[in-house]
Parts: structure tokens; sequence; C-alpha cells
């Protein structure tokens, strides 16, 4: 009985452990693939000519494959989010985790959830029909697909995540903290910003990292709302390419095993180790958080 | 993240699997490639399952080289393009022991369309080709009025893109700061909301919301297409490997037939002198 009992236990862990294993499994799988793929680009043209060339036109003939202005594009547009989520994500935070009564708290948490929910595509969908528009308009620009429009849009996608995981992080600070900071004669004010707010800081970087890997790997909004044109970015008003644009409009027609289709991996393998570095150092801010707060 | 990539890749096994089992069987036949032709095979393989109900096809996008290359790779029956076989294809074809056959199931010209509120006439291919690698970069140069000109183009591996660049470009680069467009219809979209902006599309896509001008002197429409008179038109091809054999056979014909060319008509393409 109590064998049987032990066997049962053992297989079921078995099976958990199985399933663990397979992302790990995938990953790996994911990384060599893309690397299988984008290096065979090397044997045909220079790695610093890649990545410093400023020109794509990767169907012309000669090719070009300079991806500097996409890779730039992709930061740039991601800069304009940051700037406008960071301290939209982080106020937000502050008021819901130290300010809002718990009612209001719960109602705001559970509408920002929900901003989460909106598929990438409406949000690109709305920058085409109406934000694109109406900056034209405001602005009196050429055209209103520009890194502004995709900017505003990507900050809207990643407030939710700046603003959830900061808030997790200003809750979780010890009420030692703020008791003492009162106890000295502290306003609310004060203990926010010169106590709590210092005392979260790990986690809320590790936030803006997250938000920030979100931004940067957005594919279908930026594609829709960007514009489009591989120019190095000298303004907001602009447009402009990111890396995530590209390879989704380019991977459906390139050639499979021509020298455009491993310069799409290869731009691939770039943005997968851009966020892999965002969510290893989102991840040692974490930990980090963690011992400071215990 | 990491949890996305895993359902993603999950959601890719299931569907190859899927993809594979269904593609045994008497019957089937796989359509796949350029997203121009996409419009013309659905209707009509719609039509030609009610007409034969023990056909099942199913058809796919994806692009003119994603078609091809399923074809080389054996995951297609039929290979949609809206260009002819690169050497490369070809090369790769000859190396995996497949004989690729091209059938043409249709023209379609591509209209060169601007803001309805433009007050330009008409173009010629020179001043197309000099708006587009940046010689020309305001309306006033044109006649029209003073006005930057926004260059709207495609993704510059679709097909639509590549008949122009041989059509209008002829090898010259189009400016970096054209913004490229996944689709015919966004580029459309982009037009009739910008007023200083020029772009391409497909003649299915020519719309009231938008202004087609005429190339050297011909309005894109039908007749000028067939006629040949209107400069920026290509024809739309349908690979098989080998000639064509039972299912694939009969609906190539299907396509090519009287009925099939209207449908070809109604989807806003050009039929092949009915």
């Amino acid at each position: 009985m109590k064998g049987k009992f032990f066997l049962k236990e053992k297989i079921i862990k078995n099976i958990f452990l199985l399933s663990s294993l397979t992302s790990i499994f995938f990953l790996v799988g994911i990384s060599l693939i893309l690397f299988k793929e984008g290096l065979p680009l090397f044997r045909e043209i220079n790695f610093i000519k890649f990545l410093w060339g400023k020109s794509w036109y990767p169907t012309c003939d000669p090719p070009e494959f300079g991806v500097l202005p996409l890779i730039l594009g992709s930061f740039w547009i991601t800069l304009g989010a940051l700037i406008i989520a960071v301290p939209l994500g982080i106020s937000a935070a502050i008021y819901i985790s130290e300010l809002a009564t718990p009612k209001v708290r719960n109602f705001l948490k559970l509408a920002i959830e929900m901003l989460t929910g909106i598929p990438s595509v409406i949000y690109g969908f709305l920058g085409i029909v109406v934000l694109g528009p109406w900056l034209q308009n405001l602005l009196d620009l050429p055209i209103g697909l520009c890194s502004l429009t995709a900017s505003l849009l990507l900050a809207l996608m990643t407030i939710p995540t700046i603003t959830s995981l900061s808030e997790e992080a200003l809750f979780s600070v010890s009420k030692d903290y703020k008791e003492a900071s009162y106890a000295l004669g502290a306003t609310k004010w004060e203990t926010i910003i010169k106590v709590i707010v210092p005392a979260a800081f790990s986690g809320i970087s590790t936030a803006v990292l997250l938000g920030m890997g979100r931004a940067i790997g957005e594919t279908m909004t930026v594609l829709m709302v960007a514009g489009g044109a591989a120019v190095i970015p000298r303004s907001f008003l602009q447009p402009a390419r990111p890396i995530t644009a590209t390879i989704a409009l380019e991977m459906g027609e390139a050639v499979v095993g021509s020298s455009h289709y491993h310069a799409l991996f290869s731009l691939a393998c770039i943005l997968f180790m851009v966020s892999l570095a965002l969510n290893l150092t989102a991840d040692y801010f974490l930990t980090k958080f963690r011992r400071t707060s215990q | 993240m990491k949890r996305i990539i895993l359902i993603l890749t999950l959601a890719c096994l299931i569907l190859t699997l899927m993809i594979s089992i269904s593609q045994a069987g008497e019957g089937q036949l796989v359509v796949q490639g350029s997203t121009t032709v996409l419009p013309i095979a659905q209707a009509a393989a719609e039509v030609f399952m009610q007409n034969n109900p023990q056909a099942n096809i199913s058809v796919r996008g994806g692009g003119s080289g994603n078609g091809i290359a399923a074809l080389i790779e054996g995951t297609c029956d039929i290979a949609d393009a809206s260009r002819p076989m690169k050497v490369k294809e070809i090369l790769l074809c000859q190396k995996k022991g497949i004989s690729p056959v091209p059938h043409i199931v249709a023209m379609d010209g591509i209209a060169i369309i601007v803001h309805s509120s433009n007050p330009i006439q008409g173009l010629n291919i020179e001043e197309i080709k000099d708006i587009y690698t940046g010689k020309i970069s305001n309306w006033k140069e044109l006649g029209g009025e003073d006005r930057k000109i926004v260059v709207v183009s495609r993704d510059s591996s679709s097909g639509t893109f590549e008949t122009f660049e041989k059509i209008v470009l002829k090898g010259k680069k189009v400016i970096p700061e054209s913004l490229a467009q996944a689709s015919n219809q966004t580029v459309a979209t982009v037009i009739s909301t910008t007023k200083g902006a020029i772009g391409y599309v497909g003649l299915g896509y020519i719309s009231n919301t938008v202004k087609a001008l005429p190339v050297n002197g011909v309005i894109p429409e039908r007749k000028t297409v067939v006629s040949g008179k209107y400069p920026i038109s290509r024809p739309l091809y349908m690979y098989t490997d080998g000639a064509p054999q039972g299912v694939a056979k009969d609906f190539l014909k299907f396509i090519c037939s009287k009925e099939g060319q209207k449908i070809v008509e109604k989807q806003g393409f050009v039929p092949l002198s009915f």
C-alpha cells in the first residue's frame, strides 16, 4: 500500500520535472535555431558592416544589410515610450500603493490589469485610425505614422507592466520603515519620496526593465504605426522602423536560404539577446530587491 | 516572455502536426503563397469545392517566397506567386529534384495612387521614378501644391514591390525615408489619410477614397492592362511540381475557365482575355 503511494508520488514528481524541463528545452532549441539560421550571413558579409551599416536594401542587387537604422529605430521608439511611461507608471503605482483607499486601489488595479489584456493589434488599429491622423493635424506633420505615435501607444502598453510591478515593490516595503519615518516627524510626502521609493528602488528598476523588454519586443503595433522608414531616427516626428517590424514585414516573402533570410534571422538574434539581457538584469535587480526588503 | 515563447512554439508544433495530417488523403490540395493571389485562390477554391464535394482545398497566404519555399519542401501542391521564380529558387528546385511549372492565372496592374484632394492629373514613369528615388520631393516641382511628398512603398520583398521596382525604378533604390507598409490595404489607408502621400497598389485596391493617376497618359483599368497599354502590369502565377495532376489539374483548369476568370474579375484583377 505504502509502496504504491510512493510510486505514484514519484511518477507525478517526474511528470512535473519533465514539464519544467520542456521550457528549458524550447529555450535552448530556439536560440540554437536562431543562431544556426543567422550566422551563415557572416560568411557573405562582414559583421561590423552588418552592425554599423547605415542602409538596409535587402533585395537590391547587390543587397545591403546595414541594420544600424533598425536597431536605433527600436531603441528610439522604446526610449520615447519609456519617457512617457516611467513617470506615469511610477506615479500611478505610488498613488495606488500609498494614497488610495482600499476600494479605489482595487478598482484601479483591475482597470490597469484590463489594459494589459488588450491585444496589440487593437492598439495599432487605434494608432492608424485615431491617433495618427489626430497628431498629423495637431502638429501639422506630413504624415501621422511616426516614432511619436508608436512611442505613445507603446507607453500605453508598458504602463500596466511598470505600474503593477512597481506597486508590488512599493507595497512590500516593510511597515517598520514607514512608521519609523512618521515617528521622526516626516510628512506623508517626505516618507514616500525619501523612504518608500528608495527602499523599493530595485523593485521599481525591475519593473522599468521588464516594461522596456515589452516595448522593444512589441511587433504588431510598431509595424502598423511607426511608418516603416529604415532611416537613422533624428526626431520623434519622423517615421522609423524597429527590428521587430522589419522581421514581420519581410520574413513572409524572403527566399528561404537566401542572405536576406539569414539577415532577418541575425536581426532576430540581436533582438533575442537584447531581451535576454534585459530580463537577466531585471532578474538581478529582483533578487537584490528581495534581499534588501527582508 | 519565456512562457510566451513556449506557448508559441507549442502552437507551431501542433499546427505543423495538423498540417501534415491534413495533407494525407485523396482529393486534398494545399495552395500557399502570394498575398496578392490569395483572394483569387480563396474565392476559386470555395466555388470549386461546392462543385466537387470530394475535393478539399486549403488555401494559405504567407507571401510568394513562402509559397515557393513550401513547394520546394513539398508541403504544398500549388504555390501562388506574384512574380516569376528567381534563379536562386530554380537552382534550389533542381537540387531537390522538383520541376516547377508556371501557370498564369490572371493579370494585375499596379496603380499609382495619391490623396483624393491632390490636383495632379497624371505622371509618367520617369517622374514616378524621380519621386521614389528622392530627386523630386515636393509636389510643387510637378506643378502641384507646395507640399512635401510622402513616399509610401511596400516591404522590399513583396511581389508588388518587386514588379514596381523592375518596371518603374529599373534597379534604382527607393529612398530610405519611404514608408514601408505591409499590405496593399495599409498603403491605401495611409494614402487616403495623408494629403501629400503617393503610393502604389494592385488594381483591386483602387477605391473612391484615393485618386488613381494615369501613367504615361494611360488610365489604370482592366482594358488598358489586358491590352498591354498600361505600363505597370504583371501576370500572376500558380506553380506546380511537374505537370499538374488530379485535383490540382482540375483546380487550375477551373481557374482558367470562363467561370474561374469571372471570379478573378470579381476580386478586382484582370482576367486573361475573355
